[in-house]
């Protein structure tokens, strides 16, 4: 089933939870609706489900105008962020609970809920409580749940938050094999951008209740259209300056840039990722920073490294992979020299030039 | 609660320095059960050895001899079902509305119930009188219609329910706002209707607190002599509840039978309280799981 949300505002009081917002989801797309806490995306999930209404605007399933339809009748499996079980019954009855109030017969429900739990992995605890199961078990009770009453929507509210790392890891991968197996549309909510690539094949990135960018996980990391979406989407360092004549002029930084090929000077600032930082002991050919290694973290798949460029006053991140790392030889105090592999370049006014 | 944290709350010993000097623990202690022996455990056993004193033959033959002590004992049985009854729905509906909508007015209403907690219970009964008496603002339509509510049962019912009120709805608010709304919307994404979510979703959730609270409100519905004094009019086989009799018995120097009404009051008191500590053991077991 594919959603439409179309021009969706909602306000809490004098809180603008959600402005304007158009988002379309393709039929069997996994979706992780991506977004720092207060950019509306649990509202937005929650809007989607039937579960809080908006104050004007649109919820479209399939074309079909469901805005005013209740939750019951969504065919929408909403998995809670702490899972919401019902305490007091077991988790066949959890996962039954779906199919009883719809009157299916016993032996239907039975079979039914016995598929889903295999689906789920947690054959031999139909008898157990909710109080009695870890994190990852519950959460997956909760979306064998959901699941029961073959929905064609599944909506998950910060799916993995409340889990421990270890955990949290398999069971992303655990969804997105789910998902290729049953193929249901799916949209997510998740705050940790790491989550949402790895599972998702759409992000959308909100901010203040707006949709900040849409695109695969490839497209939003590489091209990321706004700072905010830069920022969001892991460590940057940022350099402040300014661009004229087709040339960048960034912080000791100076290279060709073609797409403001005007002589008036215009004020911008470069975003470069610790990873597309180069770094050499030796002055490099190409416009270079001078600076000192202030602190090395080796610990880890790169070798994290903080130098300060005194010469305009700033601090920087850079990533070097370990090989490099054993390469140089680095030291706390080294004079090092650093040059940008790659810039993405922000006007002051929030939009690419 | 994770039992490695009860292990080590409970099990570390006190430091001398944490510890009252001796005269100050022994001190307190003594004050706290010689307060508890005078106001409490003196009086309730005065309460069966008075009504006992002329052997169980005549407190039997006070308590159910009596056909105005009879009827007593059975308007109590009648009118305080009813109220607890009467403050189930209302405590239900309070403790939803208050704890799952924000509306205007809703930290008022969260005041109003407890008024009845504030108010004298004389005044409320005499609030009765004043809207449904005789000369009251309702009174002559009342008559004119046949409906005699002051100095009769449901003049009773009003009173004890008013008094009653705060008991339910106090014990489910605070339970249904920890727990929060979440089960219950996932019961409604999941199919279910308004009843079958409140049936098998809501309730379960909150049957321990109910309980808890009807039997709060219950003891307290037996034992109201206030409210319900001043809406009877003490008019003996008629409008007498178990308290109401007490005070008639005793003040028509019927000491053995005025307390052997009270022994029967007392002896339901201390059942409620049996029950109470029972469930509050169940409620603790299950929050701790």
């Amino acid at each position: 089933m594919s959603i439409s949300v179309r021009n969706i505002n909602k306000r809490f009081g004098n809180y603008l939870a959600l402005e304007n917002l158009n988002l379309d989801v393709p039929s069997g797309s996994l979706l992780a609706l991506l977004g720092p806490s207060g950019s509306g995306k649990t509202t937005l999930l929650r809007i989607i489900a039937g579960l809080e209404t908006p104050d004007s605007g649109s919820i479209l399933h399939d074309d079909e105008d469901v805005t005013q339809t209740s939750p019951r009748d969504r065919e929408v499996g909403f998995v809670f962020q702490h899972y919401a079980l019902f305490r007091h019954m077991t988790v066949f009855e959890n996962v039954a609970f779906g199919l009883r109030v719809r009157k299916t017969p016993r032996a239907e429900v039975k079979a039914r809920v016995h598929e889903l739990l295999h689906l789920v992995r947690l054959e031999g605890l139909e008898s157990r409580y909710p109080s009695q199961l870890s994190g990852g078990q519950r959460q997956r009770v909760a979306l064998a749940r959901a699941l029961a009453v073959q929905p064609r929507l599944l909506l998950l509210d910060e799916p993995f938050g409340a889990l421990d790392a270890k955990v949290r890891l398999e069971l992303r991968q655990w969804l997105r094999r789910l998902h290729e197996e049953i193929h249901v549309t799916t949209i997510f909510v998740t705050h940790d951008q790491e989550e949402a690539f790895e599972v998702a094949d759409q992000v959308v990135v909100m901010r203040n209740g707006r949709v900040e960018q849409t695109g695969t996980p490839q497209e939003v990391f590489d091209r990321p259209a706004t700072p905010f979406v830069m920022d969001f989407l892991g460590n940057v360092n940022v350099f402040h300056g300014r661009v004229e004549n087709g040339r960048a002029l960034l912080g000791g930084f100076e290279f060709a840039y073609p797409d403001h090929p005007h002589p008036e000077s215009c004020t911008v600032s470069g975003y470069v990722r610790p990873h597309e930082l180069h770094i050499s002991t030796e002055p490099l050919l190409e416009s270079s920073l001078a600076a000192r290694v202030l602190q090395i973290n080796p610990a880890g798949s790169v070798a994290k490294v903080r130098v300060s460029a005194e010469d305009f006053g700033v601090i920087l991140n850079i990533d070097v992979s370990l090989e490099r790392y054993a390469e140089l030889g680095l030291t706390v105090g080294d004079r090092v020299y650093v040059a940008p592999k790659h810039v993405r370049i922000f006007s002051a006014h929030d939009y690419v030039i | 609660m994770h039992p490695e944290m009860v292990r080590k709350g409970g099990g570390s010993p006190r430091r001398a320095t944490q510890e009252d000097p001796a005269i100050v623990r022994w001190g307190l202690t003594l004050l706290a059960v010689g307060a508890i022996s005078l106001l409490i455990i003196v009086p309730v056993v005065q309460v069966f050895y008075q009504a006992f004193s002329h052997g169980v033959g005549a407190y039997l033959e006070n308590l159910f001899g009596d056909r105005d002590t009879r009827h007593a004992i059975m308007l109590t049985l009648i009118v305080s079902p009813i109220a607890v009854l009467l403050n189930v729905i209302f405590g239900i509906a309070a403790a939803w509305a208050i704890t799952r909508f924000r509306f205007p007015g809703r930290t008022i209403l969260t005041t109003l119930i407890d008024l009845p907690f504030a108010i004298s219970p004389v005044v409320a009964g005499l609030m009765f009188v004043l809207l449904f008496g005789l000369q009251g603002y309702f009174g002559e339509w009342l008559q004119s219609h046949g409906i005699q509510i002051i100095f009769a049962l449901p003049g009773l019912i009003l009173a004890t329910t008013f008094v009653t009120v705060p008991f339910i709805a106090r014990e489910l608010i605070p339970v249904m706002e920890s727990q929060g709304a979440d089960e219950d919307l996932a019961a409604v994404s999941l199919g279910a209707n308004g009843w079958q979510m409140f049936w098998h979703v809501t309730l379960p959730n909150i049957k321990w607190g109910l309980l808890y609270g009807i039997i709060l409100c219950n003891a307290r519905a037996m034992g109201e002599f206030g409210a319900v004094s001043v809406v009877s009019g003490n008019i003996a086989g008629q409008t007498d509840t178990m308290p109401l009799r007490v005070e008639k018995l005793f003040q028509e120097y019927n000491t053995p039978g005025s307390f052997a009404v009270a022994s029967l009051l007392t002896f339901l008191a201390l059942a409620t309280l049996l029950v109470k500590v029972i469930l509050e053991r169940k409620t603790a077991t299950i929050q701790r799981d």
